[in-house]
């Protein structure tokens, strides 16, 4: 499999404290990769230092070999990596199909249109990926009024727009019924699985990781302390340590 | 050497009023995130005061006893305000707050005008310190050095009540999260007014204190809020001693300044500023503000939508309306409808970066007056035809917003504000300054329409149809894709640019194109008065467009046009009184309490009430 992400001893510190220290690891194609670690651990920032929102003090990110280190946002977004966010960030004033229809039009590079009626582009374009997350029947209702699970289905839909080989979420399924969690993520699989893009995620539900995860990795301190299979990292003692008395959910997880 | 100090001192001597008057704002804003426009007007209260008072009681302790009292009255009154204005309106859009404080400021203004009268006051000179000490041989007032040493001892004494106190704690507490510190069971409506009540003393005291230098007059209170503005965007909102160095340093500029280039002092407190922030963009001292914590202007909660039939029949018959008005109506109600059409013109391209960008900035007036004189000045010194000249103000003033956007929009929230500010004072002060170029306060005349277009009928057409036609052209916009890129990086910064959106280049050119719009509306306006002054550049012009955009509702484009007739047609009625600002104070504060969503958005609200009641009536 073909190497689509690589960090190469990624570090950020603040005022001396090292949020994440040393990080290297990989993401390959058509793979689905977990990041986990306790709280603090640094998570979020090492995704936000993958797309942009932070610049690292050290170290490189690269996308299918191009350095990427240190771009804003915007420009690994038309690179084709999709992003989604631990707390959501959807437009609060738009309709939900419009805040699709908005990722379509900056994807189409229509944004600087000022003739355009904006609620009439690629509207059919935009049911299609409320479908695809089964959204279609909420496409009207304000953004505002929507529940927190279709929430983030909403976000899932917006970051597939640009057709992305690669994407980022993280904790995809917080605050979510644990219901909703296996459905969401088992939708995520069907993607990945379907049109081949790699996604990497944090999460903390353990059930989540292991029954979708093909590769995990473990952040402790800001340190990468396993990177490997489901099999390998649960039994790995270092991990074990870190999430001491979390061992036997491991199990449960295993035997589930 | 000995002049350049004794210019020096000069300058420190002047920091301490500012530095009062500065730390007030800050402090206010830093707890209850409501920018006090008023406190100018509370810094012209301390001065009348302070003058009454010390008239009344004798000598020394007099003299320094009536500072004190003053600095316990003004206290006292904006805790007032705190109680009866702004508590009432504390869950409203939080820069909603702004519309209540600038009624404050007319109601002051005219108060003021009604106890003191319109005659100028001359502080007394303090007692025991009328004459000089010579330093290197240079005469420096005595008083001077009092205030010198004094404004370090209030340095202090606020940062010991700040780090060191209880209330102190509470303060910086609620200066990071408001509502934590309600959860903690601290009684935040009396915070609110301790802290208001405290920034007001400091205002009072400030008035108070340079009154031997400066007196006592009307115009205080729009003098020293634009410097006061540059002092605290200098030193960084919500730092005390931030607020120091700016007040210090400007206070010297200025002394050196009126020393050395007379005819621009205005205009280098703001090259100051600028240079400061192209270094550190949120001041000296300053800390980054977290964005859209209060550059929301109260998110709109339901998408917005093209209007339907009935919202088109309506438009449409107001254009029939206004069309066939000159079939019927009186020539001073086309004057109206001019003076109207204009300033909705002008209040819907505030309304366009400030509801649809969720950039509030109160330096609007720059490219309505920018586009007036750039016309008028190219008529006035190159007899260019009209049509050429006019078609200038629009250019001209787009130019303009491109350039002070690159600026300002690196900022976002209250920077932004202040610096947009800042920013017009700067135009303003080269328009009053400049008077080879722009006669000043004489202001350019004979600015008058070309012949096809002279006299009230072909002139109340040619508004109608630019004005109408730039509205609806915004409109056109807000619901281009543009628009939408626009709302999104105002709805969610960072998820419209983790979705290929350039945040910051789809606001500079939103900027631009509003001021572009304000310099259209500049353009109608001077031909139809045939003159401009340096009045239409003034922060006063500012704040009558976000007033209109905040009377009429943020939410809408039309809350912007109905607000513009709203307040063009009650001030037409008004200025007839004595005491119009008082009135229109008075209006403006009662809108704000019983209407706050706007007058456009209040009434939407009923309509939905009834359609409601209507749908349930027949079950």
């Amino acid at each position: 499999m073909t190497e689509i992400l690589r960090a190469e001893r990624l570090r950020k510190s603040y005022d001396g404290f090292l949020a994440v220290d040393g990080v290297s690891f990989s993401v390959r194609a058509g793979e689905l990769k977990a990041l986990i670690g306790p709280n603090g651990a640094g998570k979020s920032t090492c995704f936000n230092m993958l797309t942009g929102q932070l610049k690292p003090t050290a170290g490189e990110v690269y996308l299918r070999g191009t350095r990427i280190t240190g771009k804003p946002p915007r420009e690994i977004w038309r690179m084709g990596v999709g992003r989604t966010f631990q707390i959501t960030g959807t437009y609060r004033s738009m309709s939900v199909i419009e805040n699709v229809q908005m990722a379509l039009i900056s994807h189409h590079r229509r944004l600087f249109s000022f003739g355009l009626r904006a609620w009439k582009l690629y509207r059919e374009e935009a049911l299609e990926f409320l479908r695809t997350v089964s959204l279609e029947d909420q496409a009207d209702r304000p953004c505002s009024v929507l529940a927190y699970g279709d929430l983030k289905r909403l976000e899932l839909a917006i970051a597939l727009c640009h057709r992305p080989r690669l994407l980022l979420m993280d904790e995809p399924t917080a605050g979510m019924a644990p219901s909703a969690r296996i459905e969401l993520m088992q939708l995520v699989a069907d993607i990945v699985r379907d049109q081949g893009l790699s996604v990497l995620f944090t999460e903390h539900d353990m059930d989540v990781v292991f029954a979708h995860a093909h590769h995990i990795m473990v952040l402790n301190r800001g340190k990468l302390i396993a990177d490997g299979t489901a099999e390998e990292v649960r039994s790995d003692p270092k991990v074990q340590e870190v999430y001491l008395g979390g061992g036997t959910l491991f199990k449960e997880a295993g035997r589930a | 050497m000995a002049f350049y100090l004794a210019l020096f001192l000069t300058g420190l001597a002047n920091a301490a009023a500012l530095f009062l008057v500065a730390s007030g704002l800050s402090l206010i804003f830093g707890v209850t995130r409501i920018v006090n426009f008023a406190h100018g007007s509370l810094y012209m209260l301390g001065a009348f005061i302070g003058v009454t008072l010390m008239q009344v009681l004798p000598g020394a302790v007099g003299f320094w006893g009536a500072i004190l009292l003053t600095g316990l009255a003004v206290g006292v009154i904006g805790a007032l305000v705190e109680i009866v204005v702004l508590r009432r309106i504390y869950r409203a859009p939080e820069l909603f707050q702004l519309v209540a404080t600038f009624g404050v400021i007319l109601v002051i203004q005219d108060l003021a005008l009604m106890i003191w009268g319109a005659e100028d006051r001359l502080g007394p000179r303090a007692p025991g310190l009328r004459g000089v000490w010579r330093i290197f041989g240079e005469p420096v007032p005595k008083y001077d050095i009092v205030l010198i040493a004094i404004t370090p001892v209030i340095l202090l004494a606020l940062w010991y009540l700040i780090t060191r106190t209880r209330l102190g704690i509470l303060v910086r507490a609620a200066t990071q999260d408001r509502e934590m510190v309600g959860a903690l069971g601290v009684n935040q409506a009396w915070l609110f007014t301790g802290v208001f009540a405290l920034g007001s003393a400091l205002a009072g005291w400030g008035g108070a204190l340079q009154l031997p230098k400066g007196g006592a007059d009307l115009l205080m209170d729009f003098n020293i809020i634009g410097t006061v503005f540059v002092v605290v965007v200098i030193g960084g909102m919500g730092s005390l001693p931030g607020a120091f160095i700016a007040a210090v340093l400007i206070s010297v500029l200025n002394a050196f300044g009126v020393a050395f280039l007379p005819q621009s002092t205005l205009v280098l407190m703001f090259v100051v500023m600028a240079a400061v922030l192209i270094v550190r963009p949120y001041g000296l001292l300053g800390r980054e503000e977290v964005a859209g914590e209060h550059g929301q202007v109260g998110a709109p909660e339901s998408p917005i939508r093209p209007y339907g039939p009935r919202g088109i029949v309506l438009t449409a018959f107001l254009l029939a309306l206004l069309a066939s008005l000159p079939g019927f109506a009186e020539p001073f109600v086309l004057t109206l409808v001019i003076d109207i059409v204009v300033f909705a013109l002008f209040a819907a391209s505030l309304h366009f970066i400030l509801g649809t960008g969720g950039m509030v900035s109160f330096g609007h007036a720059a490219f309505f007056g920018g586009g007036a004189y750039a016309a008028a000045l190219l008529v006035f010194h190159t007899d260019t035809p009209m049509e050429l000249a006019f078609l200038f103000a629009p250019l001209a003033a787009g130019l303009l917003a491109l350039a002070i956007g690159w600026f300002c929009i690196r900022l976002s929230g209250v920077y932004f504000a202040m610096l947009t500010l800042a920013f017009s004072q700067l135009v303003w002060s080269l328009a009053f300054q400049w008077r080879s170029l722009t006669r000043g306060d004489d202001g350019l005349i004979n600015i008058w329409p070309a012949d096809w277009l002279n006299g009230p009928l072909p002139y109340y057409y040619f508004t109608l149809i630019l004005g109408v036609g730039g509205i609806l052209t915004l409109r056109h916009i807000i619901h281009s894709p543009f628009g939408y890129a626009l709302r999104a990086g105002r709805d969610s910064p960072r998820q419209a640019e983790a979705m290929g959106i350039d945040v910051k280049r789809v606001q500079l050119v939103a900027f631009a194109l509003a001021g572009m719009m304000a310099g259209l509306a500049g353009g109608l306006f001077v031909f139809s008065k045939g003159s401009v002054f340096p009045t239409e550049l003034e922060i006063a012009k500012s704040f009558d467009a976000l007033i209109v955009v905040f009377l009429g509702g943020v939410k809408t484009l039309a809350g912007g046009v109905v607000g513009a007739s709203f307040l063009t047609s009650v001030e037409h009625w008004l200025t007839r009184l004595e005491y119009w600002r008082l009135l229109l104070g008075l209006v403006i504060i009662a809108v704000v309490i019983l209407m706050p969503e706007g007058i456009v958005g209040t009434l939407r609200r009923q309509a939905l009430r009834l359609r409601r009641a209507d749908e349930e009536a027949p079950r």
